[in-house]
């Protein structure tokens, strides 16, 4: 199943394969028009020209390793909404043709957008055809209309952990929120409704729980403190923007318990946009959605956060994209957001250890206001 | 004791105006043979709806409330939204309209200048009641006619980034000056793929009332990208 817009990169990628076969005078000819073309629309390189940032992702010093992610599709049935399956198609496609392959994909959760069996299905369709193997992590529009139980029959457990290359993974149910139906009476159908819009405050707030959260200690006992930690969770796990969801109520009990490792990485869906906080030593990052993206929350936005740029209505999936986090041998990570139709940015590690200080990503040239 | 005597004084008021009722009830003759004995039925005011319950039985209280609560479970089971409004605003929180308390007893003695409480709150709650009929709309998928499940909130939670303090502006993309409901139309046709409003459409007034509601206090700064 290949996208519309894949026959279109792959021609791209022909392009920028033909630069590489350019002799160094010819290369350099070329090189001067793009820069003045780049100079011209603002775009300053080197931190912009996509085929320099793309060569070095897939070179990573030694000990790193690479996986990529997608998230929130929020997948109505193909034939009820076509934009959100071709969405999902085109990260699919992002990811197949990342060469080295990464060593897992993430899936960030919301794959389906009302929760119903059909919407998982086509969801889990559309994922087989990645090459690397994929982990999966569950959101609340997957949630909802039947408490998991379509989610579970198709991708197994919401909690769950695994090791790989010295790094410890935890993907953890973030997103239980306390019984606001059985009260009102109302329909699994409507229940799902309520919690698929972002502002509709008849919700309850995103909680680990106290079930998950004892799962998660004991998951991590006999985990050495210097182990690098990283945690896959659906809520930022700290406390955003209570009105959206960008919140997790016992946030500050979740923190308690990875508060003893040396370095801790929380990569979160739910917000879809980019997305960095730093609490003690747990670095937060957000993930993209390649369905929608959301504006940023009107308070609550923390200080490491450079927004991503208001998105342009009139550019279809301005402020998507999918993306890459590579793992350093501390634990520490680089993350890269691909936003479709637009530069990548990247995260650095750097970034985070300096506390915003040094490799600040670019400036939005229009904010979100 | 008091009470009582006041308390059960009321019951045989309302025994008494149910009295009445019955006796604008109609005598169905077949539907008694059929039954084997007498019914009659209520009709509701809006001359619709309808009750059968037997003739013979207890003219009392409890079952004249019997009678009411059937009626009006009927009525309601024809008119689901009714609440919508009370239902809309558990959702989502609109801003308050103005409660323009100070013009209260202010009227130099004029006739029709005389503003009183009443006044100031219908004002408000029909303005809100139109803010909340467009959340309802901002928030339905269903209601804007999308044909792909999409509905405003989802790139605009509350409303957000609509800015719509600045319009009119030179929309850059559509290259040219446009307004606040130009914009929403654009956002119709192609994000959310329904059919463009008309732009006296209720429910495109109902969506820049609650866009421009949820922006309450910010400056006018018409022209901004």
């Amino acid at each position: 199943m290949k996208g519309v817009e894949t026959k279109y990169l792959e021609s791209r990628d022909e392009l920028l394969q033909g630069l590489a076969k350019l002799n160094r005078r010819q290369f350099m000819k070329v090189a001067g028009a793009a820069a003045g073309a780049a100079l011209a629309q603002g775009i300053l390189p080197p931190h912009s020209f996509t085929p320099v940032r793309v060569a070095s992702a897939a070179t990573g010093g030694a000990g790193d390793f690479r996986f990529a992610y997608v998230s929130d599709s929020h997948l109505y049935t193909r034939d009820k909404n076509d934009r959100f399956v071709r969405g999902l198609l085109r990260a699919v496609d992002d990811v197949n043709r990342m060469d080295p392959q990464p060593d897992f994909v993430l899936y960030g959760g919301d794959l389906a957008q009302l929760g119903r069996a059909e919407e998982l299905e086509t969801g889990a369709q559309i994922l087989k055809n990645l090459k690397a193997p994929v982990r999966m992590m569950v959101g609340e529009h997957d949630w909802y209309f039947d408490m998991g139980e379509k989610w579970r029959s198709l991708f197994g457990a919401d909690n769950y952990s695994f090791e790989h290359k010295g790094v410890r993974f935890v993907t953890i149910n973030s997103v239980v929120e306390a019984d606001f139906w059985t009260a009102k009476g109302l329909t699994p159908a409507e229940r799902m409704g309520t919690v698929a819009g972002l502002d509709n405050g008849a919700q309850s707030s995103f909680t680990v729980g106290d079930a998950n959260r004892a799962w998660l200690a004991k998951e991590l006992e006999g985990v050495k403190n210097d182990t690098p930690l990283v945690v896959f969770s659906h809520s930022p796990l700290y406390k955003l923007y209570k009105k959206w969801n960008f919140w997790t109520d016992d946030a500050e009990e979740v923190q308690k318990i990875l508060s003893r490792f040396d370095t801790v990485t929380v990569i979160h869906g739910h917000t879809h946009q980019i997305l960095t906080n730093r609490i003690g030593n747990i670095s937060f990052h957000g993930m993209l959605s390649t369905a929608w993206p959301w504006p940023y929350a009107p308070q609550g936005l923390p200080e490491m956060t450079i927004q991503m740029g208001r998105p342009d209505p009139f550019n279809p999936s301005d402020g998507c994209g999918d993306g890459e986090v590579t793992v350093h041998p501390d634990g520490m990570v680089d993350k890269l957001y691909n936003l479709w139709n637009r530069n990548p940015v990247t995260v650095s590690r750097a970034y985070m250890k300096s506390n915003g200080v040094e490799d600040r990503p670019a400036k939005p040239a229009l904010a979100s206001y | 004791m008091r009470a009582r005597v006041i308390r059960r004084a009321a019951l045989l008021a309302l025994s008494a105006l149910v009295g009445v009722w019955a006796l604008r009830a109609t005598r169905s003759a077949d539907a008694a043979s059929a039954r084997g004995g007498e019914t009659a039925e209520v009709t509701l005011c809006d001359g619709q709806t309808k009750v059968e319950f037997a003739a013979d039985a207890p003219k009392t209280a409890e079952s004249g409330q019997k009678i009411a609560d059937e009626l009006m479970k009927k009525w309601r089971e024809k008119n689901p939204n009714v609440d919508w409004e009370a239902e809309e605003r558990t959702h989502h929180t609109i801003a308050p309209a103005a409660d323009n308390k100070d013009l209260v007893g202010n009227s130099q003695s004029a006739t029709y200048g005389e503003i009183t409480d009443r006044d100031t709150q219908l004002w408000k709650t029909e303005s809100e009641r139109f803010v909340v009929a467009g959340s309802k709309v901002f928030h339905s998928g269903a209601e804007l006619g999308s044909t792909i499940g999409v509905s405003c909130d989802m790139c605009h939670p509350d409303a957000a980034n609509t800015h719509p303090e600045t319009y009119p502006k030179y929309q850059v993309q559509l290259g040219r000056v446009v307004l606040l409901r130009d914009m929403i139309n654009w956002c119709i046709e192609h994000p959310v793929r329904a059919t463009p409003l008309a732009a006296d459409d209720p429910r495109m007034r109902a969506l820049e009332a609650y866009i421009y509601a949820q922006r309450k206090g910010t400056p006018l700064n018409y022209g901004k990208r």
